[in-house]
């Protein structure tokens, strides 16, 4: 039992609460959200170093043992998660500060944004299938509300969309989790991974198994990632960063938590599918990056190649591949913030999203133009930084296990990334300065902070990637021995 | 607009909101071991507000009644969560609870429960909830 495992969750929420009952207090909230990012970042430490040396933490709720009651389990994925989240949770919310404007913040965007996070976190923490689904609503309502917030017509026009595919993708969830427990008779995710391995995983198993993985598919943006591009283009920048660095990361975890301790047996069907899919998103994700000349589309078509590369390391289902699923699913959650708020701050300044109208930008912004060109060579996986060494772990990983086309499509789409983000730095960048300083949109005053942070964290993360392999290769162990969940978790009760 | 002859509603109105206060009440109470709960019980409440609503008009009901939904909500919301963290100061499991039996004056021998506390802000979140989506949907004209 350790209580620490649900701070994550109720500190975003208490706060957010609080922040409803004193709606006009702008700077509390502000105070508020910092606050609340800092404590579950100072939390989700403490938990990455109880894990390191005491192992998987847990919590039965309510003091209910598991698998009757429901259990809160901290493995070292999760806490790495955790982290991240709340670091670039943090970033993103500084950087909506001076740009989210008065109207929304008085509309609840700060409780709004720390109710997405409490629904973030609690995904990444719950070890109970049917707790999984409440954290998703919770993390999907707050982002119905985050994503039309403010009214635009185009914001109504895609919410529409996101709101009706998610709706469909949740009833879906819930259909799996009835046939989940109609076969197996529990929820409990170490549970289930005992009975599942118990009766073995038969052609019904791996059925469910497959509507979850269409389920987690859909939320995640892997392969069936239709709704994203335009869903992902229309909220102002600061709710689209946390949209791209985190809401698919929510799915991926999701992915990654069902098919490795729970369907984990025909990895010759389900991961396969994982891979081919995965190989599918990257090819799609990237011809879309190429193809837009719209700044907002090429960076929504960069997630998704994101999505693909990250689980290609799953489908490999090795050391390796696994290694460097963890170390790119962190960077792209910091890197896919950093670009997102990079891009709002350049189509803010030229006040339009199309690389046609701008150019030039480095003779008024060369601070900005070289932390875009920074973060253009991280996002493609240039060595040193941070997208480079899971780069190298995921394409050893789908070598070893013999999936040497899912590897060369990912290096392939690698550099079809770098040439999208290119263009952006080129075409915006470069060039003959048509804006003059008095004409332009907006400003980088205030904003540069939360950049230059996030920058910094890309480079740390990729000149520290020695200082967080222990780290990263806990998680791997714990995902690759499922037996190290269920006995944290079910403990004497293991059968 | 023609004022509608509507006396025989707002007559019964009265009196019936009454009865359906107190069966709320009655509902929550129950809920501890029989079926009710902090969920009905709040949804029961929030009928009776929702038919004074529909028999008086809206400005009349809110000058008696000033609360603002959302806060409701929220306060109700945080009541529940700071419930159960009572159990995290005992150093016991988040959402632990606790109950006794007491000999009060009056009532007699009667059991007290962390749960009831709990319940009171789930009913508190689903009135403000329920009242917030009816008030928004009749705002949207």
């Amino acid at each position: 039992m350790n209580n620490i495992v649900i701070l994550p969750i109720i500190i975003p929420m208490i706060l957010g609460l609080i922040m409803v009952i004193f709606r006009r207090r702008i700077m509390l909230h502000r105070v508020l959200s910092i606050l609340s990012m800092t404590g579950t970042g100072g939390a989700a430490a403490y938990l990455i170093y109880q894990v390191k040396h005491e192992g998987i933490q847990t919590l039965q709720l309510g003091g209910w043992e598991a698998p009757f009651g429901v259990s809160m389990v901290v493995d070292m994925l999760s806490a790495l998660l955790l982290i991240t989240t709340s670091i670039v949770a943090l970033f993103c919310v500084i950087y909506a500060f001076k740009s989210i404007g008065r109207e929304r913040e008085e509309h609840y965007f700060y409780p709004l944004f720390l109710f997405l996070i409490t629904g973030v976190n609690g995904s990444f923490i719950t070890g109970d299938v049917f707790n999984l689904f409440v954290c998703f609503e919770v993390m999907l309502i707050s982002s119905y509300a985050l994503i039309t917030l403010g009214g635009k017509s185009i914001q109504l026009r895609e919410s529409i969309k996101y709101v009706l595919v998610n709706i469909i993708a949740s009833f879906l969830f819930l259909i799996a989790i009835a046939y989940l427990y109609a076969v197996t008779g529990t929820l409990n995710m170490a549970h289930l991974s005992e009975r599942v391995a118990e009766v073995g995983q038969g052609g019904l198993m791996t059925a469910v198994a497959i509507i979850f993985l269409f389920v987690f598919s859909l939320k995640a943006g892997l392969f069936l990632f239709f709704w994203l591009p335009g869903s992902y283009s229309a909220p102002p920048t600061a709710v689209a960063a946390v949209f791209a660095a985190l809401l698919t990361k929510v799915g991926i975890y999701a992915i990654y938590r069902f098919f490795t301790l729970v369907f984990y047996h025909e990895p010759q069907v389900t991961h396969l599918i994982i891979g081919i899919m995965a190989a599918v998103t990257m090819v799609l994700g990237a011809m879309g990056a190429i193809a837009y000349k719209d700044i907002k589309k090429i960076l929504t078509y960069n997630v998704v190649v994101g999505v693909g590369f990250i689980l290609a390391g799953l489908a490999s289902f090795t050391d390796a591949g696994m290694t460097g699923s963890i170390y790119y699913l962190m960077h792209d959650m910091v890197i896919k913030a950093l670009i997102f708020i990079i891009g709002g701050v350049i189509i803010a300044i030229a006040g339009t999203s199309n690389l046609d109208d701008m150019s030039g930008l480095i003779q008024t912004h060369p601070y900005l133009g070289w932390m875009f060109f920074i973060t253009a060579l991280s996002i493609s996986g240039i060595p040193p930084l941070s997208g480079f060494i899971g780069k190298v772990y995921i394409t050893e990983g789908t070598f070893t296990s013999g999936y040497y086309w899912l590897g060369a499509i990912g290096l392939i789409t690698s550099l079809m990334v770098l040439f999208s983000v290119m263009k952006i730095f080129m075409n915006s960048f470069w060039g003959e300065t048509i804006l003059s300083e008095e004409m332009e949109k907006g400003t980088t005053r205030g904003v540069m902070f939360p950049i230059v942070a996030l920058v910094m964290l890309t480079i740390g993360l990729g000149l520290g990637a020695e200082l967080l392999h222990d780290y990263v290769e806990i998680a791997v162990e714990g995902l690759m021995n499922p037996s190290l969940y269920i006995e944290a978790v079910l403990g004497g009760n293991a059968q | 607009m023609k004022k509608p002859n509507d006396i025989i509603l707002r007559g019964v109105t009265k009196v019936a909101v009454v009865i359906i206060f107190t069966f709320a009440i009655n509902l929550f109470f129950a809920g501890h071991h029989n079926p009710g709960g902090g969920f009905i019980g709040g949804l029961a409440f929030a009928a009776a507000l929702t038919l004074m609503f529909l028999s008086y008009d809206v400005d009349s009901v809110r000058a008696n009644f000033p609360v603002d939904f959302k806060v409701l909500t929220a306060v109700g919301v945080l009541i529940a969560v700071l419930t159960g963290m009572g159990g995290v100061f005992f150093d016991l499991p988040f959402l632990t609870q606790a109950f006794d039996y007491f000999h009060l004056p009056i009532f007699g021998k009667t059991e007290l429960a962390t749960a009831v506390l709990f319940d009171i802000g789930v009913a508190l979140a689903v009135i403000g909830t329920a009242m917030v989506i009816i008030m928004t949907i009749s705002e949207d004209r």
